[in-house]
């Protein structure tokens, strides 16, 4: 039996390069068609939410009912509902559950031990993995706010109510609407480091998002309520909040600066946790 | 570079415990370039997270393993150093075959180019375009196997890598083999099959419950189950053990006229009985396999041991 030790040459290596990551990255996510599917369906329907409701309400601008004794006429807020809950909430969810599943989704298939076995820089992956989740739903942010913005503030233009991007609050509400989309796709993708299973992963980014707002409310107690305007979608309801509205946040609202500040908490936050948690755990 | 490069793995008193659970046990061995190693253990022995630590996806509790003399994981990228087959299973479903080869490839900035010819040199040029999810096993195991060839590394790690292939793919995967260790490579391939590592191997680590049991060449193992018995069928069969014993020979004698020598070789015997005029009606030599060289060797250090058939 031959023993050529030596006659075979030591590997020759180009340079890693970071983008080689993020492209192999980019690979992954559109190669698996489910995924990047629920982030461009989520926002074709955030859009059409926001301007349907708006939509609905030139009726209700047209023909409105004068104001019960006592009280101002009332004043539309396009802010409100162009830039609405419920279409910020299915962004939220959907960019959410992609940066989970980006991560689980490694976890709970074993792909994430192939990553590591051909990147042993797992910095260098999870890094690739937090720029293009944060890249591309910070697009699908930015595409639904000012999309909405702009679209229905045309709409009501023609009745005198519409706003402009350079009116008061209003770019700072563009801005926080989308920012919080890539937030919660950054701790989307925490909670799935920390769990690394898709049922727990995704169940506790519902409580966060959903279901603790609604346990850390109220004026009563002003600790329970600084905890809920600190939660991460408290913030974008402070940031899409019109000044020149009559709605407020209530006792101890927080300030815009505070908002801001949250907000970039929960992202740097989240992503410290993902990142020290990829790199110490066995797979 | 330094043409003393060689590349070997070497694991220097190995420990892993997993709470009061001691996986793998202060182990200690060398695995050489130029052989195909086999890495043999029961199940629960401790091979597949020994894999996993040279590769740096576990840390050890204690001790170091190094490859080509540094940690796999100080590496940036690994597939030029190591190829690694660790379970069939570690993939994504939802993929098909070449993006999933394609995102390892551009990770270590290998051309898109070698994915086709490794696909090709696996047998999967026709299904690379189909969801994983929807392979066999053994198509599994084979696209496992073109991942650790992308980068045309001098080490290569397989854990149990002949599960679920055909007979033709077991035939491909030790040629496969063969080849890779005569390029120079070092082959390091797990089971917990004897008979698999028998056509495999030219060398064997063995073992058991996390512990060293044999660190040897294939010859020098098989020869460990050296206490080889020869089976005698004689009508003298009385006769023929008073002379055997008289040359140092034990005799069990099972049946009147069948018995079961050790101590001397057939030849000897077949000799003496000649001499003496003892009529032979069978004579032959019973060399234990290495299967049971395997288990005898690893008998006590089972994890998981069945009870006895009913």
């Amino acid at each position: 039996m031959s023993h050529p030790m030596n006659s075979f040459a030591p590997p020759v290596e180009p340079r890693a390069r970071f983008t080689d990551l993020l492209a192999a990255e980019w690979i992954k996510l559109r190669s698996l068609r489910s995924t990047y599917w629920v982030l461009a369906l989520a926002s074709l329907a955030a859009i059409a939410v926001n301007l349907n409701a708006v939509h609905t309400d030139l009726t209700y601008i047209d023909h409105a009912p004068p104001p019960p004794d006592g009280l101002p006429a009332y004043r539309y807020d396009p802010l409100f509902h162009g830039l609405g809950s419920i279409a910020g909430d299915l962004m939220a969810i959907a960019a959410g559950s992609l940066g989970a599943i980006t991560v689980f989704g490694e976890y709970t298939t074993g792909l994430i031990r192939t990553t590591f076995a051909a990147v042993p820089d797992r910095r260098g992956v999870i890094a690739a993995k937090v720029v293009l989740i944060g890249g591309i739903t910070a697009l699908a942010g930015a595409v639904v706010s000012t999309g909405s913005f702009f679209a229905t503030n045309a709409m009501l233009a023609s009745r005198h109510v519409g706003l402009s991007i350079t009116d008061e609050g209003c770019l700072r509400a563009v801005l926080g609407y989308a920012a919080i989309v890539p937030v919660c796709a950054l701790i989307g993708m925490a909670l799935g480091a920390v769990l690394r299973h898709a049922t727990a992963s995704i169940v506790s980014l519902v409580v966060l998002m959903f279901i603790m707002p609604l346990m850390f409310g109220g004026d009563r107690y002003r600790w329970l309520k600084e905890i809920g305007t600190h939660l991460p979608l408290s913030t974008v309801n402070r940031l899409t909040l019109n000044p020149n509205s009559s709605a407020t946040m209530g006792k101890y609202a927080p300030s815009v600066l505070d908002a801001w500040v949250t907000m970039g908490v929960w992202a740097i936050v989240a992503v410290a946790v993902t990142v020290v948690l990829v790199r110490r755990r066995d797979v | 570079m330094t043409s003393s490069v060689v590349p070997v793995i070497e694991i220097e008193r190995l420990t892993k415990r997993y709470g009061a659970t001691t996986a793998v046990d202060q182990l200690t061995f060398t695995v050489r370039p130029g052989t195909v190693t086999g890495f043999l253990g029961p199940n629960g022995a401790g091979k597949s997270t020994t894999l996993r630590m040279i590769l740096g996806l576990d840390t050890p509790t204690a001790g170091t393993v190094t490859v080509d003399g540094v940690p796999f994981a100080s590496r940036p990228r690994g597939l030029r150093h190591v190829g690694a087959l660790l379970d069939a299973g570690d993939v994504h479903g939802g993929r098909s075959a070449r993006a999933h080869l394609s995102a390892l490839a551009r990770s270590n900035r290998i051309p898109d180019a070698r994915v086709d010819e490794v696909l090709a040199e696996v047998g999967l040029g026709k299904a690379a375009g189909r969801r994983i999810g929807g392979y066999s096993l053994g198509m599994k195991q084979r696209l496992g196997i073109a991942g650790a060839l992308l980068g045309d590394p001098p080490v290569l790690l397989f854990d149990e890598p002949l599960n679920g292939l055909d007979p033709e793919g077991v035939l491909w995967v030790r040629g496969l083999f063969r080849r890779l260790a005569d390029e120079g490579r070092t082959v390091f391939v797990s089971s917990h099959m004897m008979a698999e590592m028998e056509h495999t191997a030219d060398r064997l680590v063995v073992i058991g419950r996390g512990r060293l049991i044999a660190d040897e060449s294939l010859a020098e193992f098989a020869a460990r189950d050296a206490a080889t018995s020869v089976a005698v069928r004689s009508p003298e069969l009385a006769a023929l053990a008073e002379v055997l014993r008289s040359e140092g020979a034990e005799v069990q004698e099972v049946e009147p006229r069948f018995g079961i020598v050790t101590g001397l070789p057939a030849e000897r015997i077949g000799e003496l009985a000649l001499r003496h005029g003892v009529v032979l009606h069978e004579l032959a030599a019973r060399t234990s396999s290495l299967e049971s060289a395997f288990m005898s060797l690893t008998a006590d250090s089972v994890e998981y041991l069945a009870g006895e058939a009913r």
